[in-house]
């Protein structure tokens, strides 16, 4: 078998030169084939805002925005363009009409290019680990950490921490958008203090000499997660589905097409009820290891053993039915938004097109 | 045999992008999907969708969790659009949230495929509502179980929620009628069972990974009332909702042409059940009366090919059947090599 | 020191475990329950800006010990410092239409930002792939390591051969023969593998369920007497 770590032959890297070779010829003679490949069209829309009156802005198009400016020349006012992706097909269309505003987005076919070069650069560790794939995973593990905090800052640190400590400053620069509060919710809103304090606490664990610091926010994680988790696995998973399993074994069967037929499916759901019943028991003799697993108990142990083997097996199918799926969309990704040559949800087909555009 | 045995693990890996690869291609030029019967728990599923908000009478307000990210998309991706899909077509409130950092872009993702455009009448704040993500996992449903206001102060826009039509006369959990949820792994659909629907009884549905799909599968039909689990599930339940938005079209038509309910919902299932025969329903006797902008409108809904984005999880059962098909051969292959070997080695 | 380090933090970890089981069964109390899980949320997200900073001094002591792939790390930082920045200044992201003039009142994901696009382009692709990649590894293990050794293996190979092709059409099509109405429909593979989900699997997980339910709640109990103090180092 050929190993992963061994340097690779020269035969080998001829191959690999070939078939890169080749790769990249056929992508650049799909980009002149057809309508091309791989580009993202996006329509601007200009946006024009003036404050009518103090902190009240009012949304307007070109001509009331020229008009508000002329009438009101101390007035503030904002205006800045959005870009909204469009599916090829407007663009194509737009063409065939003979001009419009839907143009060519540069960063986002740039963007593109570079999300199916991440995408082939870590399937080439398929084949062997290499320095694209290492700059991938680089990449991915630098952008993920960046992404949590800012989503962890933007979504909960600032609205529900500085807005309550600091209502002014956030609704100033901030949440324009949430109010100040009365003066006395504010006096009890200090006691966010408490989770602040715990906040730069539990950062400390970053310096050589404030890990001890840590340990206060710590415990408090700890335990209100060990009183949460008490109360919801006792109530959900101990109590619950134990009383669940405390059920009638004689299940009635649902099929009345025939007397043979409502006997035939009493006794195949009652013995459902009983398999299960019997599973539940076998198992957890098997996890009883205060006694040991000899006669009786020994025998139920090993029907357990069955029927976890037959659960792991269930397991094991539906995982590989997830990881399929995941890499399906992946290769559609490759196909239909890189490569363009299928188009499931019809984003390139002009003849379609035409009439929702009103051509 | 030796060959095989020593066979190079990258010759598995170039069978397996074969599997997948070469259905995902013919599939998407020829557009053909393989049929789906839904299962009892798909089913499940969408009744509970169905029936939310009846037992009080009111248009319902369904908390809508999304709780994956890109890394899980593959799976959960057509349950969410079939979900938000759905829910559209039934009219029920949608409340978005999510324990996920990346969650708000799937819900970004579900709402434009969906709600931007197909369904734009749709208004924002009062139709639908996107709270956007907040930290904390299994404790954030714990507070929104108390008080979902102090946890969710204004939407993903920075709008405060006072100033959401849709958020008046909502204070907690309890003011849902059910709560739907999409889960990848930790934070999802066992917390959500765990601290959401068996403390406060609320009805919960959930569609997942499929590995978490096993685990999960004790607390239906009890503290879960439906569950998606895997591609296979998105595929069936798509395939439902497909065929309902369907019947739901024809009954609003024939309804509209002036048809009472009582007559337009069995007309319409009949019509729906032989799309085929669209041109014989249209002279038949119980359609005689209609107008023929009517008969037009219902030959057109009949007839609509269903948009791609609401084919995806059908779509890809194609790739599944070919690569779950090599996985059972490998595993035969490999256990023929490993009993063949066996036995020449005496056993050993 | 043994006070700081030993007795304040076990006296909160019991007030704070005791607090959230008294709120679970007292509707007078539900409100502390409130507010403590409103703090344990603030601090989550702190703890994503811990991870950022735990993961800026690892990869900042890698590149000043310059060992092999110190370059690596440099990529890895450059990312981080770059969507960082995009993020927290919320670059290119258009504010909210109700207040133009407040940089800052913008959707941190919104469409179009430099956030978005770190999000669409780079972190989107590659973290779909990285997961999708074990689908080639799955069938490689499954090719070199599934043996029908013994009848438990059977079992366990047996399952996943009826939930593999009774989850697509093969299983309709092999046993397509079987009349789904009849006294044998249940022996379809689609059927069976529901059967089987639906009877041995919820048994055997109803069971690793109720264990792994009595260990959670031994292991809280112990956390929040203080008998289990691993959490807090090593030294006692």
């Amino acid at each position: 078998m050929n190993s992963v770590s061994e340097p690779m032959t020269p035969r080998q890297r001829a191959t690999w030169a070939v078939i890169l070779g080749v790769s990249i010829i056929l992508i650049v003679v799909r980009c002149f084939i057809g309508q091309g490949m791989g580009k993202v069209y996006v329509e601007p829309t200009d946006l024009y805002f003036g404050e009518a009156s103090p902190s009240t802005w009012t949304t307007m198009d070109e001509a009331q925005f020229d008009r508000f400016r002329a009438d009101n020349p101390d007035a503030r006012t904002e205006q800045w363009t959005e870009y909204r992706t469009v599916p090829p097909k407007a663009y194509f269309a737009q063409e065939q009409a003979g001009g419009g505003s839907i143009i060519l987005s540069w960063p986002r076919t740039i963007g593109l290019w570079i999300g199916a070069f991440f995408t082939l650069a870590i399937y080439s560790f398929l084949y062997r680990d290499n320095p694209f794939y290492k700059f991938a995973e680089s990449v991915v593990v630098g952008v993920s950490a960046a992404y949590w905090m800012v989503v962890g800052f933007w979504d909960t640190i600032v609205p529900n921490l500085i807005q309550r400590l600091l209502p002014g400053f956030a609704q100033e620069y901030l949440t324009p958008g949430m109010a100040l509060p009365s003066s006395e919710v504010q006096f009890t809103n200090l006691i966010y203090l408490i989770p602040l304090v715990l906040g730069v606490m539990l950062i400390c664990r970053l310096v050589p000499k404030g890990g001890w610091l840590s340990l206060w926010p710590l415990a408090f994680i700890v335990g209100t997660m060990a009183g949460l988790r008490l109360v919801g696995y006792t109530e959900g998973d101990l109590l619950s589905q134990v009383r669940i399993t405390i059920s009638s074994l004689y299940v009635p069967g649902g099929d009345d097409s025939s007397t043979f037929m409502m006997i035939w499916t009493t006794i195949w759901s009652s013995l459902a009820s009983v398999l299960l019943v019997l599973g539940v028991l076998c198992c957890l003799a098997y996890f009883f290891f205060s006694v040991e697993h000899k006669g009786a108990v020994g025998g139920a142990a090993r029907v357990g053993i069955w029927y976890l083997m037959i659960t792991f097996g269930a397991a094991f199918g539906f995982t590989v039915m997830g990881r399929i799926a995941l890499l399906a969309a992946r290769f559609e990704f490759l196909f239909d938004d890189w490569l363009w040559l299928i188009d499931p949800t019809n984003q390139r087909r002009l003849a379609d097109a035409l009439p929702i555009l009103g051509l | 045999m030796n060959f095989l045995n020593n066979l190079d693990r990258r010759w598995i890996f170039l069978a397996m992008a074969l599997c997948v690869g070469v259905p995902i291609l013919v599939i998407g030029l020829t557009g053909y999907t393989f049929p789906e019967t839904p299962t009892p728990l798909a089913e499940a599923f969408f009744d509970e969708v169905d029936v939310a908000g009846e037992a009080k009478g009111r248009r319902a307000n369904v908390l809508l969790a999304f709780d994956f990210d890109p890394a899980s998309a593959g799976e959960l991706n057509p349950m969410a659009v079939s979900l938000v899909h759905q829910c559209a077509q039934k009219g029920h409130r949608m409340y978005f949230i999510s324990l996920w950092p990346v969650g708000p872009q799937m819900i970004m993702d579900a709402v434009n495929k969906v709600i931007k455009v197909h369904y734009p009448e749709m208004v924002y704040g009062e139709d639908y509502v996107n709270l956007g993500f907040k930290a904390g996992n299994e404790q954030v449903i714990k507070v929104m179980g108390v008080d979902l206001t102090t946890e969710f102060r204004t939407d993903v826009e920075g709008t405060t929620l006072s100033q959401i039509p849709m958020m008046s006369g909502i204070t907690n959990l309890e003011d849902f009628d059910l709560i739907a949820e999409i889960s990848a792994g930790y934070p999802g659909s066992k917390e959500w069972v765990l601290y959401a629907s068996t403390q406060f009884n609320i009805p919960l549905v959930s569609g997942m990974t499929g590995v978490q799909a096993p685990q999960l599968y004790p607390y239906f039909p009890n503290q879960l009332k439906g569950l998606l689990g895997a591609i296979k599930g998105a595929a069936e339940y798509e395939y439902l909702v497909n065929q309902w938005v369907r019947l739901d079209k024809l009954t609003g038509i024939l309804e509209q042409a002036g048809l009472p309910p009582g007559e337009a919902g069995p007309l319409a299932a009949e019509f729906a059940a032989s799309p085929d025969q669209v041109s014989t329903w249209t002279v038949s006797a119980a359609a005689s009366t209609l107008s023929p902008e009517a008969k037009a409108a219902l030959i057109e809904a009949a007839t609509e090919p269903i948009p791609g984005e609401y084919l995806e999880g059908q779509r890809r059962m194609g790739p599944q059947l070919f690569a779950h098909l090599l996985m059972v051969f490998l595993i035969i292959l490999g256990n023929v090599i490993f009993f063949a070997q066996r036995r020449r080695g005496g056993g050993s | 020191m043994q006070i700081l380090t030993r007795l304040i933090p076990l006296l909160i970890t019991g007030i704070a475990g005791l607090v959230m089981i008294v709120s679970a069964f007292i509707p007078y109390t539900s409100e502390w329950g409130k507010i403590a899980g409103q703090f344990f949320n603030i601090l989550a997200a702190f703890a994503f800006v811990l991870g950022g900073g735990n993961l800026l001094k690892v990869h900042l002591k890698k590149i000043s010990d310059q060992g092999a792939g110190w370059g690596y790390s440099g990529v890895v930082l450059v990312c981080f410092l770059v969507t960082l920045f995009v993020g927290l200044f919320k670059i290119g992201t258009y504010p909210n239409p109700s207040y133009p003039d407040v940089h800052f009142s913008g959707e941190t994901q919104g469409t179009g930002s430099g956030f978005w696009w770190a999000y669409e382009y780079v972190f989107k692709p590659l973290t779909a792939t990285m997961f999708s990649i074990l689908a080639f590894y799955v069938a490689s293990a499954a090719f070199r390591a599934f043996r029908a050794k013994n009848f438990e293996a059977i079992l366990l190979l047996g399952t996943a051969f009826i939930i593999l092709l009774g989850s697509v059409s093969a299983g309709v099509f092999l046993t397509d023969w079987i009349p789904n109405a009849g006294p044998f429909g249940d022996l379809r593979l689609e059927n069976l593998r529901i059967y089987i989900m639906q009877v041995f699997n919820t048994a055997g997980t109803r069971a690793i369920m109720i264990g792994i339910a009595l260990g959670i709640a031994s292991t809280s109990l112990k956390i929040m007497l203080g008998i289990d103090r691993s959490f807090l180092g090593s030294g006692d």
